[in-house]
């Protein structure tokens, strides 16, 4: 088949089975605007800023669990899209990124929009294309999702020159392909799961250390199983958040800097900690010399670079966490004598009930806590929950009640403000079905507030609770903390009117500073069917806890602060 | 932390921006580059790389393992140092009012010889194990060399 470039990229996207598409358009891809006016296979989502295009395609792979498409013009346009690269490269996200690139024949001549977009978005991408040919754009779209979603997910960038998207060539689209040079291992090695599961056998104190990986590969059933097989209780790291359901009694809570001190003690007293697609990141990790020191490892992961690179492991296991999960189970189903655990159970339990998460609800202010649980309380577990970066991104993490995949959407790795809401409309265009809440700060939001009018011009529904404090929060709790009480440039008291400037872009806006208040606007909101800003006024000087100082052991917990 | 000096050897797609692929990752991730040596295999779609590099024991497997993650990459070679052989080319300059004779016997020793007589200078180019190659930059330096040029190290395992 004869296709101009454009075409073959429209083609590809089809046989890929890509519904919807973020973008914004641009001199170097008009060609290939001009060829997605006239497609049906897919729809296109015209966001306001190329930031936010990459947001919403990781919202809409994080939400659907496919690869998220973006496309983006040459320079400005394309260095706009990096921070929503950096984001997705991160947290492992497949996305296929497409920028239209100078004509070949004026790359290097610095000519109007012209950036080297290849040698930016190399060390923030899985990989990245420079196309040359026209020949060689079937493969390499191909060879793009291919590397997008299997092994160690992530984001992969095709550079595009304009001629080249309107040139004509041949397009066979391969359905299948295998490349020479990449080759992810899939199979964990039997005999390293068999040593593993021998040491899960032998061990009296041992806990699991969720990691996104649990996300990534689809695999909470399979960690559900094992679980719910040996009894070995589990902590869960901010992305690995509904591995198990809010309330499982296995289930310590979050692990790290914002942990709970059950989790936390667990893996400060564990004999083994099973690591599965987690990768020991400093603040979960907090000093590493004090972290698990009294554990053998077991660390499974797709990555082999992730093995090793933090933390020694004991039995390395190199697959897809959901294989290996499943050949740890058969190893395991045997004979698994739960009751040796219930010693450390109980001593867990007891760190559980001496000091469980909570806050102190008496003032008149709103806790931005109660407001987490008000909304958990109203949407439960099947909604879609997104975040912005801060303190309230790590109050949704420890109060809302979650369960299951694919519902908790934030930016762990990079802690990118500006996420959530881009992000949030990703996730609706995904999973048009469920209810779609970004908890976001009234810093965070205005990073990306232009995408109010993406919401309105496309009917997109979302609500954006801002737990406003006034403040940059999370930056403000440091300096509270950390550097006393000086309160460098984190006070944000001059604000816009949200509610205001939620009507001015056609959306739903509403200010609550009770809480009778807040149910009602969040009611309202929902009954509205637009995009809602709700403004909720919270107690100001809240803080996140319980909180380990950066650098500090996991077990020496800041549990309660008082000036 | 103690640290080493290896060589490993890199077997990539001979393909656009593949080297600066690796540099870059060297660059971005603060590993040390001590030399780094290319060139296409023949008669195929590969290219060979050698890099001579030092770090601790975890240093040196991360950048193994994260020159594997590298989508052009086909293969890593962590030389293991008595099964490999290790060869570098140096090239030197001196004035031709020096010692011809002794210049030459030097090179001789070094598995070189004198490649070009000019009128000004004579260049003197030496093949050998690099710790040798260092030998011969030290024994020359009473000929007042005028330029040197090393290309870093190439190797293959035996
Ligand atoms: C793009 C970006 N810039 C700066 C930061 C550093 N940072 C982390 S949290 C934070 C404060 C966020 O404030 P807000 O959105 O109001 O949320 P809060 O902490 O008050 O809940 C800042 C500035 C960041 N994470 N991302």
């Amino acid at each position: 088949m004869e296709l101009n470039g454009s075409q073959m990229i429209v083609e590809a996207l089809r046989a890929e089975g890509v519904k919807t598409v973020f973008g914004y358009p641009g001199g170097a891809v008009l060609n290939l605007y001009d060829e997605l006016y006239k497609q049906k296979y897919f729809e296109h989502i015209l966001t306001r800023h190329e930031q936010a295009a990459v947001h919403a395609a990781d919202g809409y792979a994080r939400a659907s669990g496919k690869v998220g498409v973006a496309i983006v013009t040459s320079g400005p346009g394309f260095t706009n899209a990096v921070t929503g690269i950096a984001t997705a490269h991160t947290d492992s996200i497949p996305l296929v990124i497409i920028s239209g690139q100078v004509a070949a024949a004026l790359i290097g001549t610095d000519a109007f929009q012209e950036i080297d977009a290849v040698g930016i978005s190399r060390p923030c991408t899985k990989h990245n294309f420079l196309v040359k040919s026209i020949s060689e754009l079937p493969l390499i779209l191909k060879e793009a999702f291919y590397i997008a979603r299997s092994g160690r997910p992530g984001p992969v960038h095709i550079d595009i020159p304009k001629d080249i998207t309107a040139e004509i060539g041949q397009f066979n689209y391969p359905s299948e392909i295998t490349m020479k040079t990449y080759k992810p291992t899939i199979k964990g090695n039997p005999r390293q799961i068999q040593k593993a599961a021998q040491a899960i056998r032998e061990s009296s104190q041992p806990v699991f250390y969720a990691g996104g990986g649990v996300m990534l590969s689809n695999a909470v059933k399979e960690t559900r199983s094992l679980v719910e097989l040996t009894g070995v209780p589990l902590v869960e790291t901010l992305m690995a958040r509904g591995t198990l359901a809010a309330g499982d009694p296995n289930l310590l809570g979050m692990v790290g800097m914002h942990g709970s001190y059950a989790a936390n003690m667990a893996v400060s007293e564990a004999d083994l900690l099973i690591a599965l697609g987690a990768r020991f990141d400093d603040r979960v990790t907090g000093r590493l010399g004090e972290f698990a020191k009294h554990a053998k490892i077991i660390h499974i992961d797709v990555d082999p670079s992730s093995i090793g690179k933090i933390v020694e492991a004991d039995y390395p296991i190199v697959g897809d966490l959901k294989i290996a999960l499943g050949d740890l189970y058969a190893q395991l189903s045997e004979k698994f004598d739960k009751n040796r655990l219930s010693d450390w159970r109980s001593r867990l339990s007891n760190y559980a009930a001496i000091y469980p998460l909570g806050y102190d609800d008496e003032g008149d202010a709103i806790k931005p806590q109660w407001v987490v649980e008000e909304v958990g309380k109203a949407l439960g577990s099947k909604a879609v929950i997104t975040t912005d970066v801060g303190q309230h991104q790590m109050w949704a993490a420890q109060y809302y009640p979650f369960d299951g995949a694919n519902r908790w959407i934030t930016s762990g790795g990079l802690g990118t403000m500006g996420y959530g809401f881009p992000a949030a409309l990703g996730a609706k265009k995904a999973r048009p079905e469920a209810t779609v809440v970004n908890f976001t700060g009234d810093g965070s939001i205005l990073m990306n507030i232009q995408e109010l009018t993406t919401a309105s011009a496309n009917n997109i529904a979302v609500i954006n609770v801002v737990l406003n404090n006034n403040y940059l929060g999370m930056v403000r709790q440091w300096q509270t903390f950390f550097y006393d009480n000086r309160i460098s440039h984190t006070d944000l008291s001059a604000q816009p009117d949200f509610v205001k400037l939620a009507e001015a872009f056609g959306a739903f806006g509403a200010r609550a500073a009770k809480k009778e208040e807040f149910l009602e606007a969040f009611n309202a909101a929902i009954a509205s069917g637009k995009t809602a800003i709700l403004d909720v006024a919270i107690d100001r000087d809240e803080n996140v806890l319980p909180m380990v100082p950066t650098g500090g052991a996991l077990y020496n917990m800041i549990l309660d602060y008082k000036e | 932390m103690q640290t080493e000096r290896r060589v490993i050897s890199v077997v990539v797609l001979n393909e656009h921006g593949v080297l600066s692929r690796i540099s870059g990752l060297f660059a971005g991730r603060g590993y040390n580059i001590e030399s780094l040596t290319v060139a296409p295999i023949p008669s195929g779609e590969y290219s060979h790389i050698s890099i001579v590099t030092i770090g601790s024991a975890k240093v040196l497997e991360q950048i193994v393992k994260q020159l594997h993650k590298l989508i052009p990459v086909l293969k890593v070679i962590d030389h293991e140092r008595e099964k490999t052989i290790e060869k570098e080319l140096a090239l030197a300059k001196f004035p031709i009012s020096e010692s011809l004779s002794d210049i030459d016997a030097l090179c001789r020793a070094y598995n070189g010889k004198i490649a070009n007589v000019g009128e000004d200078f004579i260049v003197a180019m030496v093949a050998d194990e690099p710790d040798r190659v260092g030998n011969f930059l030290k024994a020359i330096k009473k000929y007042n060399p005028k330029e040197i040029v090393r290309s870093g190290v190439v190797a293959m395992e035996r």
